[in-house]
């Protein structure tokens, strides 16, 4: 016994000397590899996984001179306090309703532009057009922004028209439901056409064969869209789906902050922008933090759902 | 019979050819609308009659813009901001991406999956802010250089268009006696310049197109990028308006025409280099979709 015990031993040391052998062998030959991660590792430990540290900021009563190993732990004292409040549900529901109209509205008009686009036969035009219908994906949205209210506020282009032709001004940018609908014209603006892109490359995998097939039979062009075009494109149109779900609780800054305007604030007022008030305009940082931790938790709860459903029903997920 | 089918889809194809025409004229009226609205007099912009070509021509407003020195100083320092983290980001993009092909590499695994996780789960705004303020980084030009320096979206298309590179070139240099960096400069980054041109463009546009850092690190007037220049300019009546009651500051009051002016003035560089923008850009959208 003792015997088998010592030859075990020194067989299992012998092996971790071996590991711990192959492991300096490793780091020598492979030094050079090793310093190249060295600056982007860093950028990656400080720039997110700090933050990411920082959100225990949300189960304290954050003190910005004190920092984390400072400030007085309050358990989920602030969640409660958020969870109590109605401008956090404003933004909650907001930030949902905009994310659903993008879905419903922004989501299918790149697909239908692209099929459109698909059928043009004219190439020049269909080339020159295109380079149009990208140059907004290219524009800042201040830029946007600040182009919409020039058209759009009381005495724009817009209203000059209206009141041109007969009908009276109307109130793009002040009047809540207005303005919801012009977000999301304005979104669609933005990326229709960019979101062309990957529909087009789609397409022309499709093998050509199938047409012609279908000319033969006598197809109408709608058959043949409604039958080759769009099951082609269909994997694709699934996962750009999956993603847009699950990102249905995150919204960018930049569009709802430039376009939004006190006046339709009870619409605009999204998770991002609530977040930005309450923590850097009003230095709750407590309060933006758990909002924020809640808006990313929720978010990879989403994501995750919305990848797993995907391979559930048999199509390809984004991982 | 055949006839009646041809002049049917050539009537469709006359209706898809007109919807396009107006849905591309809707990316174009508004700029057209910008630049009516910048070389019009002010008097005719209060008076609506201005829509989409200039009334009472004038060139007033530029000659304001372009003899405000703040305007170009914004310019150039956005220019000089934009080149910076650019190399910036190319240059740490590149030393992540390059390593991490090598699937021999001890630990690379765990290295990618850190890197991937934070494509999905972030800290959230009001943490990056603390940490930028911790690190008195508030009110510089690193606070909107270092924080956004590594795209990890970014850093897996160049690592897959490393990956494509025949391994035999590699082989060849190794055998030559070049060690890992000396393959990287010499054979790698040359057969690489379309990825590296499509990916630098990424980041640059992203840059030139940044508002929200700004907003949330800058106060320092002079460190203003474009953006956030632009963004105080156009809602400065707004500002007004709500602070001191409308037309009592009639002086500060920034004309429309002016503000048309600087989103011109903004936009123009984005569409001068606009077409080698669109070219690169539409293949690395590919490169990244085959990745997906």
């Amino acid at each position: 016994m003792i015997i088998l015990k010592a030859v075990l031993g020194s067989d299992s040391q012998r092996i971790k000397i071996r590991r711990t052998n192959r492991i300096v062998q490793n780091l020598k030959r492979d030094y050079l590899l090793y310093a190249l991660l060295l600056l982007p590792m860093a950028y990656i430990a400080i720039f997110k996984y700090a933050p990411i540290y920082g959100v225990l900021m949300a189960f304290q009563d954050y003190n910005i001179f004190q920092g984390i190993s400072g400030s007085e732990w309050v358990g989920l004292d602030v969640f409660q306090f958020i969870f109590q409040q109605d401008s956090f549900y404003r933004a909650l529901k907001n930030t949902l309703i905009l994310n659903l109209l993008d879905l419903a509205a922004g989501f299918p008009a790149p697909i239908i532009l692209a099929i459109l686009l698909n059928e043009l036969r004219f190439t020049r035009f269909k080339k020159l057009t295109q380079t149009v219908l990208y140059l907004p994906h290219f524009l800042s949205w201040v830029i946007i922004g600040g182009m919409v209210y020039l058209m759009f506020s009381s005495g724009g282009m817009a209203n000059t028209i209206l009141s041109g032709i007969g009908l009276g001004k109307m109130e793009f940018l002040s009047d809540k439901t207005n303005w919801l609908i012009m977000y999301v014209a304005v979104g669609i603006w933005q990326s229709a056409g960019w979101g062309t892109i990957l529909y087009l490359a789609a397409m022309i995998g499709i093998n050509k064969d199938l047409y012609e097939a279908a000319d033969i039979d006598g197809s109408s062009r709608l058959r043949k869209i409604w039958h080759i075009t769009l099951p082609g494109i269909k994997p694709t149109i699934i996962i750009l789906l999956i993603l847009q779900i699950g990102r249905m609780v995150s919204i960018g800054f930049d569009r709802p902050f430039v376009m939004g305007n006190s006046l339709v604030s009870d619409y605009s007022d999204v998770i991002s922008t609530y977040v930005y008030r309450i923590g850097i305009g009003s230095g709750d940082f407590s309060q933006a933090t758990a909002v924020g931790l809640f808006q990313s938790v929720v978010g990879l709860i989403f994501l995750l759902s919305a990848n797993y459903i995907a391979k559930k029903i048999g199509e390809q997920g984004i991982w | 019979m055949s006839l009646l089918s041809r002049s049917k889809t050539n009537l469709v194809d006359m209706l898809i050819v007109l919807f396009i025409t107006v849905v591309s004229l809707t990316c174009l009226v508004p700029f057209l609308y910008m630049i009516a609205l910048s070389f019009s007099s002010n008097n005719a912009i209060i008076s609506q009659k201005v829509s989409l070509w200039p009334v009472e021509f004038t060139l007033e407003t530029y000659k304001t813009i372009l003899s405000d020195n703040d305007m170009i100083y914004t310019l150039g320092y956005t220019i000089v901001l934009t080149i910076l983290f650019t190399a910036c980001c190319m240059f740490l993009t590149i030393c992540a991406a390059y390593p991490l092909t090598k699937k021999r590499l001890m630990g690379r695994n765990f290295m990618l999956t850190a890197m991937v996780f934070t494509m999905y789960f972030s800290g959230g705004l009001i943490p990056s802010y603390i940490l930028v303020k911790n690190l008195d980084m508030m009110n510089t030009m690193s606070s909107l250089i270092l924080p956004g320096a590594l795209s990890v979206f970014n850093m897996i298309i160049l690592k897959t268009f490393f990956s494509s590179l025949p391994e035999s070139l590699e082989e060849a240099a190794a055998i030559d006696g070049c060690n890992e960096w000396g393959i990287l400069v010499k054979v790698v980054l040359p057969l690489s310049m379309p990825s590296i041109a499509t990916l630098s463009l990424f980041y640059a546009v992203d840059r030139w197109n940044g508002f929200q850092d700004a907003l949330f690190y800058i106060t320092d007037k002079n460190l203003y990028p474009m953006q956030l220049k632009l963004y105080q300019i156009i809602t400065a009546n707004q500002q007004l308006d709500s602070q001191q009651g409308e037309g009592s500051m009639g002086a500060f009051i920034v004309p429309e025409s002016l503000k048309a002016a600087s989103v011109m003035f903004a936009t123009v560089p984005i569409l001068l280099v606009y077409p080698k923008l669109q070219k690169y850009f539409v293949d690395g959208v590919m490169t990244g979709a085959i990745k997906g």
